[in-house]
């Protein structure tokens, strides 16, 4: 029924003209006194000593592969569980042996250390 | 009445309230910390600080803005708006009560019923970690860096055992819609999804509960805004309306979370016992005795203002109490009520919590999720599946 979704539509239209708005009026109103030191990157007073385009740990680009294999799991997870009575015996075989291999990727990727953060 | 002008009412109201109570949460939350740490909280805006809200409004937008010359500009213009935007929007499809007639035309108490209702709350509260992240890595500053590399790590890691939690009670419940799965639990407490036989979702419960709190970035989980390691997080280089666009997504995401949490587990807008034992009394009784007490106190006043307020106060209770009495509200009213009581009980979870605990270190976190809050879901859902078939 996409009926259904026009309501979404017209409370993403307020959801998104509330910030607008607010931040137009907030303006209009607000004083506007920038100088040097203002401007700075916040670094508790200390003048930054690099830009923080640099590198950072690896770790989370691991994390981020983990959750984009185990995520498409729990998306097949959800029709299989709205279905479930329907399917019967055949839905719980069939999702065991799905399950079983992720299970077995999942004891993989512990063993192989990608769970631990240091 | 029309369906577009129904709808536009509705989205208005819903709007309206939702922004109100994020306002009055923020001062609830202040309050109740307050209390437990034996201090009085706001007191000075309005009695009891009860125009706080608006006072931080007011000091919020006549703050001055810095737009640093060294940021991505586009994207961290972007990131607050996705963030707020995201956040409200997940509001649309929460269903607060049963059907009512408006005009006379008969309609829900929900701005809209999808049957793909809990994906697209899923699919949208992700969208939020784009906000994040890109505030984090547009500002251009150390702290906002890392604060908004913890916070998606954070959130993808605590999304898992969440959606797996969620999958559980589906077992039971067989269909997405919110309203079917409110529905799908209709009677006293011994039916809601948290006891409901064969499978109670206790074990599933505590797992949504656990990864609702890290998905919001509440403490015990709030490392991208870990204060004295990290200054704001994500939101350091962030001033005036942009914070508090910021700020309000974290407390939309707070309700939202929440409204899930009794959708899900708690039984939605179902009364905690049948009204065939009288629970359509409850919010009557509620409200008279608060404002007996009001009045009690106003009778023996601590101060000489109270003689006037307190007495006042407890009369417009003794009135709300009256009016789930009358037949025409209570269709409308006694739905909410215990909406509104469940939603209320776990957001005051969430602020108590935030008064307890200490807040964890980052690998605790991610070995958390990962190692304990996954495998645990996992198994729950493997029980309840065999479980269900059984049976």
């Amino acid at each position: 029924m996409p009926s259904g979704y026009l309501p979404i539509f017209i409370f993403l239209v307020i959801a998104i003209a509330f910030p607008v708005v607010t931040i137009i009026i907030a303006k209009l109103i607000r004083p506007s006194s920038p100088f040097q030191s203002k401007l700075e990157a916040y670094e508790c007073g200390i003048k930054a000593a690099s830009d923080s385009r640099g590198r950072y740990t690896v770790r989370f680009y691991i994390i981020a592969i983990l959750f984009v294999i185990f995520d498409v799991e729990t998306i097949f997870l959800f029709p299989w569980a709205v279905r479930y009575r329907a399917l019967g015996w055949f839905g719980v075989a069939e999702v065991g042996v799905f399950l079983l291999i992720l299970i077995v990727g999942y004891i993989w990727a512990w063993k192989k250390g990608a769970l631990e953060w240091v | 009445m029309n369906f577009f002008l129904l709808s536009v009412l509705k989205a208005a109201v819903v709007a309206f309230v939702l922004l109100t109570t994020l306002a009055y949460l923020q001062w609830v939350e202040r309050k109740v910390i307050a209390h437990i740490q034996v201090r009085m909280g706001p007191y000075r805006v309005g009695p009891h600080g009860l125009l706080q809200p608006l006072a931080d409004v007011i000091k919020l937008i006549t703050k001055e803005e810095l737009i640093p010359p060294h940021v991505n500009k586009f994207m961290y213009l972007l990131a607050p708006f996705l963030a707020v935007t995201m956040a409200l929007v997940s509001i649309s499809v929460i269903p607060f009560g049963t059907e009512i007639h408006v005009f006379g035309t008969p309609t829900w108490m929900q701005l809209t019923d999808l049957n793909v209702g809990l994906l697209f709350i899923l699919a949208v509260s992700s969208m939020g970690v784009y906000g994040i992240a890109l505030g984090g890595w547009a500002s251009n500053n150390k702290y906002s860096l890392l604060g908004g590399l913890r916070s998606s790590a954070q959130m993808i890691s605590y999304e898992l055992p969440l959606s797996i939690a969620i999958a559980s009670p589906l077992l039971l419940v067989n269909t997405l819609s919110l309203r079917e799965i409110v529905q799908a639990q209709t009677g006293s407490i011994i039916h809601w999804n948290i006891l409901r036989w064969p499978a109670p979702q206790i074990v599933s419960f505590l797992v949504f509960l656990i990864a609702g709190f890290a998905e919001t970035n509440r403490v015990p989980f709030d490392l991208p805004e870990a204060e004295n390691e990290l200054v704001a997080g994500f939101h350091t280089e962030y001033s005036s309306m942009k914070f508090a666009a910021f700020f309000m997504a974290e407390y939309a995401n707070m309700v939202t979370v929440s409204c899930m949490t009794a959708i899900l587990f708690l039984g939605g807008w179902q009364p905690l016992f049948s009204p065939a034992w009288g629970s359509n009394f409850v919010p009557t009784l509620i409200f008279t005795a608060g404002g007996l007490i009001a009045i009690y106190h106003g009778l023996n006043p601590a101060r000489k203002l109270d003689r006037i307020t307190l007495p006042v106060t407890g009369v417009v209770f003794l009135l709300v109490g009256a009016l789930f009495l009358v037949p025409a509200a209570q269709n409308a009213l006694i739905p909410l009520f215990w909406f509104a009581a469940k939603v209320g009980a776990v957001l005051f979870l969430y602020i108590w919590v935030r008064g307890t605990l200490p807040r964890f270190r980052y690998d605790q976190l991610m070995r958390f999720a990962w190692k304990v809050l996954f495998p645990v879901a996992l198994a729950n859902l493997l029980v309840t599946g065999l479980v269900v078939a059984l049976w």
